[in-house]
């Protein structure tokens, strides 16, 4: 049953806003990305026909190449360190009671509510070559001089992880809170050893919330650019900095466009992923 | 095994406070150099207070959190009222719009609202700061405020429309304050987001409007600035009140 807008003026006002909203500030602003991206670069416009695929192919330059490869390498990395120390970290967390829980979910979340610059900031007071860790291995006789660790790839890679782990948790705790225990005693009941319950019966069950957490963490390890600009020198680029250096310094908006259009691309394949395994799970769960 | 849990839980949280910690710990540092200790001292709160620019960097970034947390809770509530409430075509896709923001990379948002603002010759400042807040906030408070939405009994609202309320009263006194401490907490973490950011603002803010986090970060470029310990660890007390406070509304509610 449809009701007029004279009828309802208000949940016409709210729609009309509502849309507004997103088409004007979402929808135009990506399509805008798109055609930016097909376009040729122009010194006063901006952009300006004639449309060609220069800027994709411009991806392909050995130089740029280089740059995708090494950050595509850097955010996987990172990916694979927080999910290496975020799985056990969630499992052993879903098993604290229920009120202890509470306060450390608590300590996960205030990182998030806390400026990430600063963080990282306080991630060079550590790092830095008079910094804390050298001075602490120094006096502990592990090295006799300070070693480079700030404006390393290493640096780079310990500030993603820092700033991105509480996302990886995150989802794996709430997949984990669901993972019930008679499940696990029923696969023991049948027989299987740890390993097999593990493989056959754990892994499958928390898949999506390892997808969820690898497409948290892999995608801002993309483009969080001030993390390499604050501990990783001029050598340890993300594809964020190529895009933030296209668009504000080089000016050259298709390049910086088709860049950007990759790392969505990315999200769409992950977000898929992610889909097609909730889906799997439910077909199998029914 | 579970000691080994414990001691693991452990030793993740003391990674993950350790950098907190000494920032905030070097903030009181009386040494110029920044590594080693010289002394407690309260220096570097003074002179950030007597930085002019910063000063003025911390009114602009108070205000322009204040004024998107405030525009993003109303349309943000109005569009999880219309996803809950209303029937109307694109319905879907307006809800995937929404978990598009929420989930592409913060510089995609950032390049393509630049690129949206040039074209259309907004000058780069306040206006184009707030409509790009606005819009990474809103998800989030659709999110808080759905949720509240998701547990409540849908007869209410029924019977006021059967008492003859309109769309709009029935709003306003029925379901508005049900979703108060969801809007509370969603402008709450709204506010967070918006003095945090520094990717989206980096490429919408123009010199006229300089904010916090974009100071922050030309000073954090080149070498290390006691300063910026004494101006963390105050981000750091205001966010964990904020966040206190969000938890205290929501559990509040929840009893």
């Amino acid at each position: 049953m449809m009701r007029s807008i004279k009828q309802q003026p208000f949940r016409a006002a709210v729609l009309v806003l509502v849309w507004g909203w997103l088409l004007f500030l979402v929808l135009a602003p990506n399509m805008l990305v798109v055609g930016a991206s097909v376009m040729t670069r122009n010194p006063s416009t901006f952009i300006s026909l004639p449309l060609n695929l220069d800027a994709y192919r411009q991806l392909f330059n050995p130089l740029y190449l280089d740059v995708f490869l090494h950050s595509l390498y850097m955010a996987a990395l990172t990916t694979l360190i927080c999910l290496l120390i975020g799985y056990p970290f969630a499992w052993a967390l879903s098993r604290v009671e229920k009120r202890r829980q509470m306060l450390l979910i608590f300590l996960l979340i205030v990182p998030f509510w806390t400026n990430s610059l600063v963080r990282t900031y306080a991630l060079k007071l550590i790092l830095a070559t008079n910094g804390l860790l050298n001075s602490a291995l120094m006096s502990l006789g592990v090295i006799d001089e300070p070693a480079q660790l700030l404006y390393t790839e290493g640096a780079v890679i310990v500030g993603l992880v820092y700033l991105l782990l509480p996302f990886m948790i995150l989802p794996l705790y709430s997949v984990f809170e669901d993972l019930r225990q008679d499940v696990l005693l029923a696969s023991h009941d049948l027989g299987a050893g740890r390993l097999a319950t593990f493989k056959n019966v754990v892994v499958p069950l928390t898949l999506p919330g390892v997808l969820a957490g690898v497409m948290l963490v892999l995608l801002p390890a993309m483009g969080l650019f001030f993390v390499p600009d604050i501990l990783g020198g001029s050598r340890n680029l993300l594809v964020g900095n190529v895009i933030k250096n296209q668009f504000l310094d080089a000016r050259n908006w298709p390049f910086g466009a088709a860049a950007s259009i990759v790392l969505t691309l990315t999200m769409a394949l992950l977000m898929f992923a992610h889909r097609l395994s909730k889906r799997r799970l439910g077909e199998e769960g029914a | 095994m579970r000691w080994l849990s414990r001691s693991y839980l452990t030793l993740v949280y003391l990674l993950l406070y350790v950098p907190i910690v000494v920032l905030v710990v070097f903030s009181f540092n009386d040494s110029r150099t920044g590594y080693s200790w010289g002394g407690l001292s309260l220096r570097w709160y003074d002179s950030l207070f007597n930085n002019h620019a910063m000063v003025q960097a911390m009114w602009n970034s108070l205000w322009l959190a204040l004024t998107a947390a405030t525009v993003s809770t109303i349309i943000g509530a109005l569009t999880a009222l219309a996803l809950h409430r209303y029937r109307f075509r694109g319905k879907r896709v307006l809800n995937g719009m929404l978990f598009v923001v929420m989930m592409s990379p913060e510089i995609v948002l950032a390049i393509s609202l630049l690129g949206l603002f040039l074209l259309l010759g907004l000058k780069l400042g306040y206006v184009s700061l707030l409509l790009a807040h606005v819009t990474f906030c809103l998800p989030f408070v659709v999110i808080t405020v759905m949720a509240r939405l998701s547990g409540f009994d849908e007869r209410l609202p029924e019977a006021a429309r059967d008492l003859g309320a309109s769309d709009f009263t029935m709003t306003r006194t029925v379901l508005i304050p049900v979703i108060m401490p969801a809007l509370m907490a969603g402008w709450l973490l709204g506010f967070t987001l918006s003095m945090d950011d520094v990717v989206v603002s980096t490429f919408v803010s123009g010199p006229s409007y300089e904010i916090l986090p974009l100071r922050i970060y030309s000073m954090v470029r080149v070498g290390l600035k006691p300063e910026v310990n004494a101006l963390g660890t105050l981000l750091l007390v205001f966010s964990l009140v904020m966040l206190m406070l969000s938890q205290w509304i929501l559990s509040r509610s929840k009893q």
